[in-house]
């Protein structure tokens, strides 16, 4: 047995701070590429995390399918649960404004949760590491191989998320919407179908990050407001609406949060991001990677 | 919406007055004015709530934290340090003020989502500290022992004493409020509502009237959680969670928040909701939370309190 050093010990927190700082980055991406194409903050967007961890219990473990079916099937149904919450919570809004759409996506959230809580119970549910729990050594820490699978799916995300966006018709639609919708609208693109797709694209990136975190922390049906609120204040941190910001923003909250459990309280480990989340919110509303020009446009 | 008729008040507050005496005398029923107590208690936030939301626009979800911090500043001043506890109410409310305005002066200069989100991170934080802090609070197994409340010798020992007391805190607020809606602070509140910008460019000081809306609703939050405590003579830090804030953002939602007497409908029907009608649904209740919330939003903007008005704009066509 090595000797755990203090150094080793700060590794340690590294990693996992990094870990689970991806999980917060995927959230972080989820909000905005709702926020960017409708400009609404999507208090459910916890739940299709919730969403994607479970039904994956439930395709892998109970019904048994390999992981490679199983995978994509999760993905796809939390995807129309998405696509469901935009055409039954947010499209018949009438008179949409701040405050109702706030509380359309927080009715829908605690309907979510409800509905999990009465289908999968209160207990957590385990799911099988994707190759194994043989840890890694790493200079003296420990590296769970399903943290690398984590942090691939970060990477592999990123890079698809701006291919996505940056070469493909449909990507560059919705980032028009994002930017006017009246004028892209004039210009023939379907806005209503963008707002979907986001929801569906949105929920998609949920699921998978929900799906690859419970081998490492367990699912319940309650998780879905600390994500949502951390990968909010990812988002914000970064500088709401930025993609690099989303990510940055979260791997450095999963930091800041593994460090402070770790040094300073676990008892406080939630309050840590949240305070960090305040601190963003009184001081730099922009974020670290927002303009202030860009927020100023913004309806909401 | 700024006038508002006199006469309803005074019917409602006179059936308020009899009504111990009716359930008396209607066993099926006999157990209400205990349930009265609960919806007066919660009527007390959501006034304060109501005008910060309804008619400032400005939404908050940590009600339930100021509503906490006066229950435990009750339960820890007297329980801990044996202080009087009309006493310990005032010094939590005036905790609460303070909160409010260290918290609300930056937070309200935020718009929509970033204001909903800085009052939720807010509110968790505080749950968390009633939870972790426990030599002060007594963690998540709660605190027993807070005694209950007497004036001059006078003990509101009985659910029908602690009624009237709660009751005449409401209508010391509900007219308290009313009077505020009607006075020139009210217009200034409707004018931040519709725009900031033109409240602002008619002179208008924007972040002192929210502020001043916001510490409102925290000291009615806090004297309601002390109220609380003195009733039970016990708390625990899940009478005050998340889940509990948005409770009172459903009840307002559905009363109305855009007309006061919404705030008062709501914590009725939630209250019965949850404790006597929701019974048999246990901890699902939630699922019917979250649809009544949905379903008002969608197709009663103006909840329940706006019915009247659609009903009035048949007839007109």
């Amino acid at each position: 047995m090595e000797k755990i050093t203090f150094a080793t010990q700060l590794l340690q927190y590294l990693i996992t701070g990094l870990t689970i700082g991806s999980i917060y980055a995927m959230v972080a991406l989820g909000f905005i590429i709702i926020y960017n194409v409708t400009e609404i903050i999507n208090f459910a967007q916890g739940e299709f995390v919730v969403l994607g961890g479970l039904v994956m219990v439930v395709f892998h473990v109970s019904a048994g399918l390999p992981l490679v079916i199983a995978f994509p099937a999760t993905v796809v149904l939390v995807m129309l649960v998405g696509i469901l919450l935009d055409r039954l919570a947010i499209r018949p809004i009438r008179k949409p404004s701040v405050l109702t759409l706030i509380i359309a996506t927080i009715a829908a959230s605690i309907l979510m949760k409800g509905v999990a809580m009465v289908i999968w119970g209160k207990d957590p549910f385990d799911l099988q590491a994707f190759s194994g729990r043989d840890p890694i050594s790493f200079f003296g820490a420990i590296i769970q191989p399903q943290y690398l699978w984590v942090i691939g799916f970060l990477i592999l995300i990123t890079i698809s998320l701006s291919i996505f966006f940056n070469s493909t018709i449909i990507g560059k639609a919705m980032r028009a919407c994002a930017d006017n919708p009246d004028a892209a609208s004039l210009v023939g693109i379907d806005t209503k179908k963008m707002i979907l797709l986001s929801f569906a694209l949105s929920a998609a990136i949920g699921a998978i990050a929900g799906i690859i975190v419970t081998p490492i922390s367990l699912m319940e049906y309650d998780r879905g407001v600390s994500l949502a609120i951390k990968g909010f204040g990812a988002a914000i941190l970064g500088g709401l609406g930025s993609f690099p910001g989303a990510i940055l923003g979260g791997l450095i909250m999963g930091t800041i949060e593994s460090f402070g459990a770790g040094l300073i309280s676990s008892a406080y480990k939630d309050a840590f991001a949240l305070i960090v989340l305040l601190a963003v919110l009184f001081f730099k509303p922009s974020g670290l990677l927002g303009s202030v020009e860009i927020s100023k446009m913004k309806r909401f | 919406m700024l006038r508002i008729s006199k006469l309803p008040i005074a019917i409602f507050f006179a059936i308020i007055i009899c009504f111990p005496w009716i359930a008396k005398h209607i066993p099926a029923i006999g157990h209400y004015p205990d349930l009265m107590v609960f919806a007066g208690i919660y009527c007390l936030i959501t006034i304060g709530l109501s005008l910060l939301m309804g008619y400032a626009g400005q939404i908050s979800l940590c009600q339930a934290a100021f509503y906490g911090i006066g229950a435990y500043a009750s339960g820890i001043l007297t329980v801990r340090y044996g202080m009087n506890p009309w006493l310990c109410m005032l010094i939590g409310m005036g905790i609460s003020a303070l909160v409010a305005l260290l918290v609300g002066a930056p937070s309200l200069k935020l718009k929509g989502h970033y204001l909903a989100m800085a009052t939720l991170a807010f509110g968790i934080i505080v749950f968390i500290i009633f939870n972790e802090e426990v030599e002060l609070t007594g963690g998540p197994d709660g605190m027993r022992g807070i005694p209950g409340l007497s004036l001059f010798g006078f003990q509101f020992d009985s659910v029908n004493k602690y009624y009237y007391l709660v009751w005449a805190f409401v209508f010391a607020a509900f007219i308290f409020t009313i009077n505020i809606i009607q006075s020139r602070t009210g217009r200034a509140l409707r004018a931040i509502h519709s725009s900031e910008t033109a409240a602002s460019a008619m002179g208008v000081n924007i972040s002192r009237f929210k502020i001043i809306v916001f510490i409102y609703g925290a000291v009615l939050a806090s004297l309601a959680g002390s109220l609380y405590a003195h009733y039970l003579n016990f708390i625990n830090p899940s009478t005050f969670d998340l889940f509990v804030s948005i409770k009172l953002l459903i009840m307002i939602a559905l009363g109305g928040m855009h007309q006061i007497w919404g705030a008062i409908i709501g914590a009725f029907l939630i209250t019965f909701l949850s404790y006597e009608w929701l019974h048999f649904f246990g901890e699902f209740e939630i699922i019917v939370y979250g649809g009544i919330l949905l379903l008002v939003t969608i197709f009663l903007p103006d909840g329940l309190a706006g019915i009247p008005g659609i009903i009035k704009g048949w007839f007109r066509n």
